[in-house]
This record gives structure tokens, C-alpha cells and sequence, in this order.
């Protein structure tokens, strides 16, 4: 999965799709996951290092990064 | 390493032009306690969903309208309006501050007499008093208010009937600015008939005449409404005073009196454009005071408000069953509680909000109940933090009319606790079962095997 | 004259087709001989181009609508004050006039003054009660009646004295003008869709709109007042010209109601002028209209003169200003880099 190349994520959080013009927030770790998917990290290797990371059941976890991922491809930010 | 809290990833699109108005700090504040009183130790006991009742929010409540109508009027007296929450403890806090007792029916009358109300501190009000009812509150002394005259030439021919006379007031409906006009109860002012039922009254020699009773309305924004109606039921005083050479004893004047809750459309909050209790008072005491009545006989003010005075107390406590997508795109979230419970979703929108800290981010979620009908909706639009499953909510300023309308509807309905005023938590209603609900029915022979 | 530095909070940022009053307001207190302020805008809208007008505007924070609730709105505003120690604040907006005239103690307790009318003031000119305004005051008001149904059409020119064509209006915000039947239908539920109930139908009062700008002390005198003819309207029905009158009946009219009213504020009155030179009273916004700055180029700098009567400095009435001066209305494109956008979305502030 790769993040397209007209998208800009800023620190703070901020999205912005060159292509479409839309900007968009996002929360920390909505932008961390996109961090991960620039250097190239599988959907597995990410659920992996986030579960290591935070207090959450693999079933949650599963579902909510699936369905933002999910978004993402939707909104063309991943391919 | 202690593990970090997890948050939902959520992506927002920004809406150029419309703000984050939401995503200032103070929207999503947490509620961790009620009086002091962990939430989620709260659900942990006693389960999701949780009806919450503050005896103190209460208790300041209701201390705050007397002191609003006392420091303004001679003789003042609250009834408390049974239908608005009728649970027995509920109604015992605002007997032991005080309070009588409003009734609209047999079973809230009887209930009354259970929590240890002397008969003659009920007021029985409502079209609906059969014969029986009529003659029960007699002999018990209550104060009787007229709405029709069927009821009144019932209650003539009843009173023949007994040794004391029965003690009435009427109700009477007028024009106070405010729309809808309330004229289905009570007898209209404007038009002379409020004056012929007292004509009636006092011709039959059997009643006492002994009060004036009105209900302008439910959730009145406005004080003056009151003030109109105020001046038109110390007209009628003085004009009975005129003709008949006696002071009518008490003015009922009835509730209406709004919460902080916010109506649905509305623009400004509920808390920012309710009137105080002091600027209700103060519009209803002002055109007593203003009238021509006596002043070294001014009637007793009676008020029943419900709303206003147990809204604020009241905390429904819910989890979250689920998030999803809608097929427009827009998010939604299912929550364990609905409109079966939660019956005032249909007219306000309800200030829900998170349990836990969450970060800056937020999104607009339409907020589902759990029931399997499409007009389970708590709210269409609501800006909430990145709740997940399980995650803890608190819907605020519950406490009038939903542990009354509530509906045993396609699930059971919740347990109610109490947090008295040192903190304590004592289970007031306990959680309906299967068995409660069954125990009323029975199976004909012929169904018993299926 | 060394200049008195204060810093001033002002909303109504939006300078677009359809114009707020702030950005005329600071115009007028960056012109002040007075005042040497710092200005902080408070905006709603990520994109109130005022927020970008960074020669005009020191720096912006974005504030909860008032919808919100005035808790919410008091508590960014403290947050503020804690960073700018504010001065004075000047709300231009109609919907936020009631949740910061509430809170005006609350503000002052924390050293922030404000010049808004006071409640009672605010309240009996609404107009679903403009007649009974009219009736108190001694002025000429149309005729108008609050309805709830649009049955009350099919019975109107019967029952009531209301001829066609007649005006309907919202509670709030938007009128009509209906010829018929169906015209005040269509209106009403145009209107009742927007707005809710109740809807005001008006007499249609036949003359010259004419507005006048005006700023009473609060004691029953007029600090100043410039009557305006709108030259051209936008299809929004916004002045995108005007020019200043010398109509002395007009003036006298103004003074006469600020005096009996005793006004606190900004005000301005619309009005007609009738062919028999008469005058009716349409409408009074409870604040400084977006071209206040006419009155300033005319020569009463009335934004200033607000500012001084918040502060209790003392104010002279203007006696003068030109007539026959006239604004004109124009739009310019503001360059912005995405940076600033951004970071006025995500932190609030810029």
C-alpha cells in the first residue's frame, strides 16, 4: 500500500491533497499510521507496532484500522 | 513500558468556511464524576445502561426556587408534580423540603398517600377523575381542580351525598401572548366561562370555593407569559372578593417553568436563554402584588413545577455498541441506550459527553440507540471525540418525564440509583427482569403447548 | 499627544459580499488620533478574510459560536484575555450580541469593558413587538401581526386591515415581499423552514429606504449620527453605495429615540420615508452597521467614540459631518499561503 505522492502531511497533523485541493485534519495517530505507510510498513507490521504501543484488544484495534484505512483508500490519499 | 491510551485514527475533511466550532477544548470535556461519584465505578456496579439521580442537585434545586418566591411573597407553596418523576424516593426529597403533592390520576394519588402525603397537601388536577376518585378526595380533605363541568356536576351531586364539603379551585385557560394557547383544560377566561363555573360553584352551596388554579404551558421561555396570567387570576379573586365578600385562599399558578436543556432547533443553548428562578418569581409575584387584591389578605402562591426543578439532577450513563459508516459518508454511532428510555431525545438535544480524555480531535457523529426501529435517534448531529466500542458516555439533565414515559419497549428497562448527599449510592428503581413483566400475563390452555 | 495603547477584541471579520461590521470598526480605531490599539480578532470561520488582514488585525483567535452556549464562548474568551489582557471588546454580530450582553459583568470582572445596550433595550425592538416599540415611544411604526398559520391568508383582506402587497417576515432574519395568496405562502414557508415560527406579515410601507447610524451614551444622549441613502443594492440586498444625508427630520427623529430609549451603543435605524415626508421605523439593528466606516470618512469616528465611552473617557457629541460623501463598496483578493490556513484550522489561532 503506498501513500500517494500529491498528499502532504505537516507535523502538527494537517493533510493536504495537492491533486483535489482538500485539506483535512487528523488525529495523532490517524497521522502516525500514515507515517508508517510512507516508509513502505505492510497493514500487518503497522497493527503490530501499534498494539505494541497502546492500550487496546486486537479486535478493536483490527476493526479501527481497517475502517481508516478503509477511508483512506476512499478519499484516493492510499493507493 | 506502561502502554499509551488507544484513540480511534479518525481523518477529517476540512470544510472551508465552516469553522472547527466544535474543536475548541471545552466541547469535549469529560465527565469523570457526579458528585463525586466515579462514572465508570458506577457502571462497573451496577451495569450500562445507568439512570443517576443527585439528591444534593436536587435538594439546591428546589431550596433555589423557594428562596426565589419567598424572598418576593408572603405565602408561598411547592407541590411536587408527580408525573414528571414519580419514583418514591425522588418524591420523598421533595416532601422532606417541603413539597405537596400534584396529581393527575388515581394511581399518582394513591401514590402520594403510600409516600405518607396528608390528604389535604394533594392537589388532584387532570380531566380524567372518575366518581370514585371524586369521593375518595372528599373525604380525604384534598384540594379538588376543576377542568370541565361534567366533572363539576358529578362532584355537586357526589358532595350532596357526603358530610363535609369538598374543598375545589378551578382550573382556567386564557391568552397570555403564548402560542400554542393551552385551552383543553380548565375553564376560558376570556370568554366568561372560568366566571360561570365559579357562579356555578357557589350557587350549588355544596363546595367550598377555596382557589384559582392555571397552566399556561410546558417549557416557557418567557417570564412575562406568567405575569399576564398572574394579573388575570388575581382579576378573578377580587371580582369573587366583590360578589361573594370572601378571599379566595391560594393561587395556583401551575408549572411550566423551563430547564437548562436545549430545545431541538433552537439557536442559543437552553442554559443561556431559560429564565432564572428569580426572573419567573419575579414576574409572578410583581402582578400579584400589582393587583387590586388585599394586601393584608394575599392568597397563598402555589406552584408545581416539575421540569425544572429535577431535570438537572438527572444523569443517564450509556456505553457505546458500535461505530459505522453511513452510505452517504457521514459517521454514526450505536449506543446502549434509546428512545424507549431516553423519550426527551425526541425534543432536545441532549448534552452528551465522553467519560475519558481523549485528544484535541473530534468528528460529527449521528448517534443511534440500540432498538431495531428507525426512529431510535438520540441525535442527528453531534460533534464527539473518537469514541470506540465500550467507551463511556453521559447524557445530561434527564431527570423530568423519562423515568415516567419510559417504554417497556423490545428490551428491559434500566436500574436508577441515588448518590445522597454524603455520597452514597443506593439503588432507587433495581432493573426489570423477564419475570416482572411476564408475572401480568397468562397462556390459555389451548396455547400452552406450542 | 502621546496616544493611549489599549488592545481591542472585535468580531464580524467577514468582509465578503455580504459584510460584517468588524473590519470598518478597526478601520476606524486604527485611524484614532486617540488610541494607538492592538487589535485581536475573533473569528468563527476559518475563512473571515479578516483573520488574513494582517496590517488591520494583530492577531486572531478562533471563538465557539454562541449556539454553544455562553459558558463555552466566556471561558475562550478568559483563555484570550490570559494572553492579551483585552481592553475592550466590540461584537458585531447580531446573533452574539445576547450571550456577550449576559456575560458583560462577568467580563468586566476580569477587566474587559463593553458599550452594548442593555437587555430590556435589546429585547423591545425585536420585531414580532416593533408596534408595541411604536406605540411606547411615540413613533411610526408599519402595521404587522405575528401569525402561526398560512391559513390566516385566505381570511386576511377580510378579517384584518392588511391590503396586498404585504411583507413577511422571520423572527430573525429574512423578509419577503407578496403580492398574493400564494406569494405570502410561498414566503411563509420559505421563511418557516429557515426560521420557525413565529412569522411577522407587515404593512408595505410605499417610499425611500433611508438608514441612519447612531451611537447613543447610555443617558439619553446622542453621541453621533449619520443618515445614509443606500445608491445601489446587491442582489443580497447589501448597500454597495451610499451616500450621506443632510435630512435634519431624520436626525431629529434619531435623537428624540435615543433619548427616550436612553440607547447604550452602537444602533442603526431603517427606515422609510413616505411621499408625505413621513417617516416609519422598519427595523433597529442593536449595533454598528458594516458602513460604519462612511460615518468615519464623514467625519464622526464613531468605532473610537464607542471605545472612549466603554472606557469611561468622556465624549463630546460630534456636531458635524460632510454631506454628500459617498462610499463605494469594492473587492480585493487577499494572497494567503496554506500555512496560515492550516494553522489557524488546527491551533485556533493565528
Amino acid at each position: 500500500m503506498k501513500v500517494n505522492k500529491n498528499i502532504a502531511v505537516s507535523e502538527s497533523g494537517f493533510l493536504f491533497d495537492s491533486m483535489s485541493g482538500d485539506s483535512y485534519s487528523l488525529n495523532p495517530i490517524a497521522a502516525e499510521i500514515i507515517g508508517m505507510l510512507r516508509e513502505q510498513k505492510s497493514v500487518e507490521d503497522i497493527k503490530k507496532t501499534l498494539l505494541e504501543k497502546y492500550e487496546v484488544t486486537q479486535t478493536v484495534l483490527d476493526k479501527s484500522v481497517d475502517e481508516y484505512i478503509f477511508t483512506l483508500k476512499k478519499l484516493n490519499i492510499v493507493k | 513500558m506502561k502502554k499509551l491510551p488507544f484513540e480511534r485514527p479518525i481523518i477529517k475533511k476540512l470544510n472551508v468556511g465552516i469553522s472547527n466550532k466544535f474543536g475548541l477544548k471545552t466541547e469535549l470535556e469529560p465527565i469523570t464524576h457526579i458528585d463525586n461519584v466515579s462514572v465508570s465505578e458506577l457502571i462497573k456496579e451496577h451495569g450500562s445502561p445507568l439512570f443517576v439521580i443527585s439528591e444534593s442537585t436536587v435538594r439546591r434545586t428546589v431550596q433555589e426556587a423557594r428562596r426565589a418566591f419567598e424572598t418576593r411573597y408572603p405565602k408561598v407553596q411547592f407541590a411536587w408534580s408527580y408525573k414528571t418523576n414519580y419514583l418514591d424516593a425522588v418524591c420523598r426529597i421533595f416532601h422532606q423540603e417541603g413539597s405537596w403533592a400534584e396529581v393527575v390520576s388515581r394511581y399518582e394519588y394513591d401514590k402520594a398517600l403510600s409516600n405518607g402525603v396528608e390528604g389535604a397537601k394533594i392537589i388532584f388536577n387532570g380531566p380524567d377523575k372518575t366518581a370514585e376518585d371524586l369521593k375518595i378526595a372528599s373525604e380525604n380533605n384534598s384540594l379538588i381542580h376543576i377542568d370541565h363541568f361534567d366533572e363539576l356536576y358529578t362532584l355537586i351531586e357526589i358532595a350532596g351525598k357526603l358530610k363535609k364539603k369538598p374543598r375545589v379551585a378551578i382550573r382556567v385557560n386564557m391568552d397570555t401572548g403564548v402560542h400554542p394557547q393551552w385551552d383543553r383544560f380548565g375553564f376560558n377566561f376570556e370568554n366568561g366561562e372560568a366566571w360561570e363555573a365559579i357562579t356555578k360553584i357557589m350557587s350549588s352551596g355544596k363546595l367550598e370555593f377555596v382557589g384559582l388554579h392555571t397552566h399556561i404551558g410546558t417549557f416557557m421561555l418567557t417570564a412575562s407569559a406568567y405575569e399576564k396570567a398572574a394579573g388575570k387570576l388575581a382579576s378573578l379573586a377580587v371580582d369573587f372578593k366583590k360578589t361573594y365578600g370572601k378571599n379566595v385562599s391560594y393561587i395556583d399558578m401551575g408549572g411550566g417553568f423551563a430547564s437548562h436543556n436545549t430545545l431541538k432547533g433552537a439557536y442559543l443553548t437552553g442554559k443561556d436563554t431559560a429564565p432564572s428562578f428569580d426572573e419567573y418569581a419575579e414576574a409572578i409575584t410583581n402582578a400579584l402584588t400589582n393587583s387590586k387584591l388585599d394586601p393584608d389578605n394575599m392568597p397563598l402562591l402555589i406552584l408545581e413545577t416539575g421540569r425544572a426543578l429535577i431535570d438537572e439532577a438527572g444523569y443517564l450513563l450509556g456505553t457505546v455498541i458500535a461505530n459505522k459508516k453511513l452510505s452517504d459518508g457521514r459517521h454514526s454511532t450505536i449506543v446502549n441506550f434509546g428512545v424507549n428510555i431516553l423519550f426527551t431525545a425526541f425534543w432536545y438535544e441532549h448534552q452528551i459527553n465522553p467519560e475519558k480524555e481523549y485528544s484535541q480531535s473530534s468528528e460529527t457523529t449521528v448517534m443511534y440507540g440500540p432498538l431495531c426501529m428507525n426512529i431510535d435517534q438520540i441525535r442527528d448531529s453531534i460533534q464527539l471525540p473518537p469514541l470506540k466500542k465500550d467507551d463511556n458516555i453521559i447524557v445530561s439533565s434527564v431527570g423530568a418525564y423519562n423515568m415516567t414515559q419510559w417504554m417497556q419497549f423490545i428490551t428491559l428497562r434500566p436500574r436508577v440509583v441515588l448518590i445522597d448527599v454524603s455520597g452514597g449510592v443506593h439503588v432507587i428503581r433495581k432493573n426489570e427482569t423477564n419475570k416482572d413483566i411476564t408475572a401480568l400475563e397468562s397462556v390459555p390452555g389451548h396455547l400452552a403447548k406450542i | 499627544m502621546k496616544k493611549r495603547k489599549i488592545t481591542v477584541g472585535v468580531t464580524g471579520l467577514n468582509n465578503i459580499d455580504s459584510p460584517g461590521p468588524g473590519i470598518p470598526v478597526i478601520r476606524g480605531l486604527r485611524e484614532s488620533e486617540f488610541f494607538d490599539v492592538r487589535i485581536i480578532g475573533l473569528a468563527y470561520e476559518n475563512l473571515e478574510p479578516g483573520i488574513y488582514m494582517h496590517d488591520l488585525v494583530d492577531k486572531t483567535y478562533q471563538i465557539p459560536y454562541p449556539a454553544l452556549g455562553s459558558d463555552a464562548l466566556m471561558k475562550r474568551i478568559e483563555y484570550i484575555n490570559s494572553k492579551e489582557n483585552l481592553d475592550l471588546l466590540i461584537p458585531n454580530f447580531d446573533a452574539e450580541l445576547y450571550s456577550f450582553m449576559k456575560a458583560a459583568d462577568r467580563l468586566k470582572k476580569i477587566g474587559i469593558h463593553t458599550f452594548l445596550p442593555e437587555m430590556k433595550q435589546f429585547e423591545e425592538r425585536h420585531k414580532a413587538v416593533l408596534p408595541e416599540f411604536g406605540k411606547k415611544y411615540k413613533i411610526k411604526v408599519p402595521e404587522s401581526k405575528t401569525i402561526l398559520t398560512d391559513k390566516y391568508f385566505e381570511k386576511m383582506e377580510d378579517e384584518d386591515d392588511f391590503k396586498y402587497p404585504v411583507l413577511v417576515k422571520g423572527k430573525y432574519y429574512d423578509a419577503y415581499v407578496a403580492h398574493n395568496d400564494e406569494q405570502a405562502k410561498t414566503a411563509f414557508h420559505k421563511i418557516y423552514a429557515k426560521w420557525g415560527l413565529p412569522i411577522i406579515i407587515q404593512e408595505y410601507v410605499r417610499g425611500t429606504e433611508v438608514n441612519v447610524i447612531a451611537l447613543g451614551d447610555g443617558e439619553g444622549n446622542t453621541i453621533g449620527a449619520v443618515p445614509m441613502r443606500k445608491q445601489y443594492i446587491t442582489d443580497k440586498g447589501k448597500a454597495w453605495a451610499g451616500i450621506t444625508l443632510g435630512d435634519t427630520n431624520l436626525l431629529s427623529l434619531t435623537k428624540k429615540l435615543i433619548k427616550k430609549t436612553k440607547w447604550r451603543g452602537g444602533m442603526e435605524l431603517e427606515m422609510i420615508k413616505t411621499e408625505d415626508d413621513e417617516y416609519y421605523l422598519i427595523e433597529i439593528n442593536p449595533r454598528l452597521p458594516a458602513w460604519v466606516y462612511l460615518a468615519v470618512g464623514a467625519g464622526q469616528n464613531l468605532p473610537e467614540a464607542l471605545a472612549k465611552l466603554a472606557l469611561g473617557i468622556e465624549v463630546k457629541p460630534f456636531k458635524k459631518y460632510d454631506v454628500g460623501k459617498l462610499f463605494i463598496r469594492y473587492s480585493y483578493d487577499l494572497i494567503v499561503n496554506l500555512s496560515e490556513f492550516e494553522k489557524l484550522t488546527l491551533y485556533s489561532e493565528l
